[in-house]
């Protein structure tokens, strides 16, 4: 059966809808909301968050962490900001200027009434993260400081020091145990999602396999949240973290929840490169340097001086000269393409020619190295850790890096999948960020979708679901558990000669070659049989060491990478099927005399959702299509 | 260059243990020392052998997952990093370089280099957070924090609960990371209400999970990554103090 792609947004005036909605929603009593059991998988900042406020509220929740703690979290990682349009530097911000700023940052290929409630919300998530003793920078006189990020003409960015995302992580972890103490919430670690169990059409349960024990487990509830970050980690090296994986999410895909846009993946321009075969990740610099740092390469191609023998008159500050309204605080889409663009010229810096130099000196030399260090000090100090050098004395050298995904679950504006009780929240769906996120709006949305949506419109789903009872032990659960099973043995029975971790290299360097930050009909097609092919041999050739039955963190990575061998087919054939560039997402065909990626909003103003393929069949592309009243499509202009 | 790595292998929490010596010729100094570790992993499986079980996940020095005994010293012997960011470059070629897990009584071994840091959660979920329901909070700029006081919060709240200040505590102390969470909630003005409360719950949380008490050693400062120092303890025992003393005027 095809589902329903009905996003169920409110119609009428634009400022009002999620007032609107939110007023329209169904309620649980107080005293009938510990009668609901909710799940929740994942404990960054929208899987905390939400668990937390649903058990402030009153339900009983059970949080799975892969972790061994909710604090580890990938939202740690998160460096330069959040977004909140409080407009405290009287600079013309205001909710509507950050609707506007998110929703042209995404290209038109969001849902406009998901972006202005986002940016509606943006505003209470400063106000309660403050109160949470999230310590923010300040000014001299006490009031919260701002600094601006890509895509924006004013300063709504709010941030402690480079090191954001931890500090608001750890002001959710403090909400998570706070309920965990009145026993609201019961946190398991160390526990991976690895199916979800769906009866009588509805999202019931997962199966989690207990990673010390080896234990598999079946867990029900009235309902299930996922909350399990992006899939960036497609492409082997990128910014995430080592174990950030798309397991849970694609799990449930196979199970029927559509997929939303997965070839929408943001590459961020400010990573350090890649230094060696055996690195094992990439690391982000964040794009809050830029308020200060220029970038830069040299004017001729094949200038192999050190960055500070080279005088000013040979330099090329290509993102002033290309795009001088915005300059340095471009968008990251354009960010990357056009650091590419400079080492295709051959005018690349450093080893390969594959980065360009973001340079603080002049900076530092106008403001002073200590306001610097202030600002960006960790950033700094990782930078030094990482390559030995001084980021204040020379240029420091980036390259672009695979960082977040925009493409996740199909949801509803109730942040709904397509299978009933599914609910998916923070980088795991797809909502709000269209096809391309602007700086400092991931940490906004998760922590919107978890303290301030979630709560409300889980309601209006339980309260007409009439839920029968279901069974840790019922049918749809020990078939779910035998899947998990079969699939376990059949990775750990396979006895070949390759790792995991070369099969996932070598999908890294297909799905950077041909999705990455430029695509093409032509290397698309073709990846599409060299990933087919790959996971062909993945099932020949695969070598998983121990067994389940303990703590086995290859196995781990093998049923990780055996999903990202999936996904990453899904992936090629969006970027595939959508013949237009947009945001994040260009294809060489499709582009301006300038070198700009064009859009197509006669064909392509959708939202693309895959079903699971059936066996031995194509998936299916359905789409919802986007409709915009406020602002109407236009070219994106930040020159 | 050319290493050695001599690591503890465990098979789980009930099995004895003991070091296994594995030596790798072709290091690149510029990778780090977990990369060196991933290689070794991945030559162990390719031969069909369990590798080496240990906990890393950001590799950038902030999620707090990594942390191995390193030379007889959490996190390694350069100052301010985590394990996940040391380099190879900080050791000579030829080295032996040995690797243990955070063994403390606090702390359990799961397997190998990974240990069970759960009680460092279950002390904060004593009272290390500002009680405030979601939809609660007044609007952000209606308090002001004075700058200075919010660098320093910013400063003790960077703690990332590896654990290594337990590790190396001759007395397993956990007094750096309890102060580290007293210090950054209890400089805030937000912080005030629960502050005596909090520095009561902590401080019996931290005794009833088994850590043991501070001497003031100092080890823990000298390996804390993110260069929390000895004030936070002080801080935590005026606190105590002042919340013992509220306490008896109030009985």
């Amino acid at each position: 059966m095809t589902p329903s792609l009905a996003a169920h947004a409110p119609s009428g005036p634009l400022a009002t809808r999620w007032e609107r909605h939110r007023d329209a929603l169904a309620l649980v009593g107080p005293a009938r909301r510990r009668l609901h059991s909710v799940l929740v998988v994942g404990a960054g900042l929208a899987g905390a968050s939400a668990a937390a406020t649903l058990s402030e509220l009153g339900y009983r929740v059970r949080c799975l962490v892969f972790h061994d703690s909710p604090r580890r979290a990938h939202s740690v990682a998160a460096q330069g900001g959040i977004n909140a349009a409080k407009g405290y530097q009287n600079d013309g911000d205001s909710v509507e200027r950050l609707f506007h700023d998110t929703l042209e940052g995404g290209d038109f290929r969001s849902r406009e009434a998901n972006v202005h409630r986002l940016a509606e919300l943006s505003t209470r998530i400063i106000d309660h993260a403050v109160a949470q003793g999230v310590p923010f920078a300040r000014e001299y006189g006490g009031h919260l400081a701002n600094r601006s990020f890509g895509g924006a003409l004013v300063s709504r960015t709010f941030y402690a020091r480079g090191q954001t995302g931890q500090q608001l992580l750890l002001g959710a972890y403090g909400a998570l145990a706070k309920e965990q103490a009145t026993g609201g919430v019961t946190v398991l670690p160390r526990r991976e999602m690895l199916d979800l169990i769906v009866v009588d059409g509805r999202a019931r349960g997962v199966v989690a396999r207990d990673l010390v024990s080896g234990t598999l487990e079946a867990h029900v509830a009235d309902a299930v949240v996922l909350a399990t970050g992006g899939y960036a980690n497609v492409y082997f090296l990128s910014t995430n973290a080592k174990a950030s994986n798309a397991t849970a999410i694609w799990r449930a895909h196979r199970r029927g929840a559509a997929f939303a846009n997965p070839g929408f993946v943001q590459f961020h321009p400010t990573c350090l490169p890649a230094a060696g075969e055996h690195q094992a990740k990439l690391t982000l610099m964040s794009e809050s340097l830029r308020n200060d740092g220029r970038l830069w390469v040299p004017l001729r191609a094949g200038d192999d001086r050190r960055p500070e023998a080279i005088p000013e008159a040979e330099r090329d500050y290509f993102l002033e000269r290309r795009y001088p309204r915005f300059g340095n605080l471009v968008p990251r889409d354009l960010g990357s393409r056009a650091c590419k663009a400079m080492c295709d010229e051959g005018r690349g810096a450093g080893p390969g020619g594959r980065g360009v130099y973001l340079d603080l000196t002049e900076a530092a030399r106008r403001l002073g190295a200590d306001v610097l260090r202030e600002r960006y000090g960790n950033l700094f100090e990782l930078y030094e850790h990482i390559t030995g050098d001084d980021p204040l004395r020379g240029a420091m050298r980036i390259a672009p890096a695979a960082h977040y995904s925009m493409g996740g679950l199909w949801v509803d504006y109730d942040l709904m999948s397509t299978i009933p009780g599914l609910f998916v929240i923070g980088e795991a769906n797809f909502s709000d960020q269209g096809a391309n996120r602007l700086g400092a709006s991931a940490l906004m949305q998760g922590l919107a979708d978890g303290y301030f949506i979630l709560p409300y419109t889980l309601a209006g789903y339980l309260d007409g679901a009439r839920l029968a009872a279901v069974a840790e032990d019922g049918p749809e659960a020990r078939g779910a558990l035998a899947d998990v099973r079969a699939r376990g043995a059949r990775l750990l029975g396979l006895a070949g000669r390759r790792t995991a971790t070369d099969f996932h290299r070598a999908l890294g360097r297909v799905m950077w070659e041909a999705c990455g930050i430029e695509r093409s009909r032509e290397g698309l097609a073709k990846a599409i049989d060299e990933v087919a092919a790959l996971r062909e041999a993945f099932w020949q050739d695969l070598t998983v060491p121990g067994e389940t039955g303990e703590l086995n963190q290859e196995l781990e990575r093998a049923g990780r990478v055996a999903d990202f061998l999936e996904l990453g087919e899904l992936m090629c054939r969006d970027a595939l099927a959508r013949e237009e560039s947009c945001g994040c997402h260009f294809r060489v065909e499709h582009q301006t005399a300038g070198g700009e990626a064009r859009r197509d909003d006669e064909r392509f103003a959708h939202v693309a959702a895959w079903m699971p393929a059936a066996p031995g069949r194509a998936p299916e592309r359905l789409v919802e299509p986007l409709e915009f009243e406020s602002l109407a499509p236009r070219e994106r202009s930040y020159r | 260059m050319k290493v050695t790595l001599r690591v503890w292998r465990q098979r789980d929490a009930r099995a004895a243990g003991g070091f296994v010596r594995y030596t790798l010729d072709d290091v690149s100094p510029e990778g780090t020392l977990l990369e060196t570790l991933d290689r070794l992993n991945e030559w162990l499986v390719a031969t069909g052998e369990p590798p080496v079980s240990f906990d890393s996940d950001c590799r950038e020095g902030i999620c707090g997952a990594c942390g191995l005994v390193v030379d007889g010293r959490p996190h390694g012997p350069l100052p301010g990093t985590t394990t996940c960011l040391l380099p190879m470059r900080a050791f000579r070629d030829g080295a032996t370089v040995s690797l243990e897990p955070f063994g403390t009584g606090a702390f359990p071994v799961v397997r190998d280099l990974v240990v069970d840091r759960g009680a460092l959660d279950r002390v904060m979920q004593a009272g290390g957070y500002i009680s405030v329901r979601a939809g609660s909070a007044p609007e952000a700029n209606t308090l002001p924090v004075e700058r200075a006081v919010a660098e320093r919060a910013l400063d003790a709240a960077q703690c990332i609960g590896c654990g290594a200040c337990v590790a190396a505590c001759p007395n397993g102390s956990a007094a750096l990371f309890v102060g580290a969470k007293l210090t950054h909630l209890g400089l805030l003005p937000q912080g005030q209400p629960e502050r005596a409360r909090r520095g009561r719950a902590l401080v019996s949380a931290a005794d009833r999970e088994g850590f043991g008490g501070c001497s003031l050693h100092g080890e823990c400062e000298a390996v804390c990554p993110k260069g929390i120092d000895l004030g936070v303890i002080s801080r935590m025992n005026r606190d105590h103090l002042r919340a013992a003393l509220q306490a008896g005027a109030e009985g």
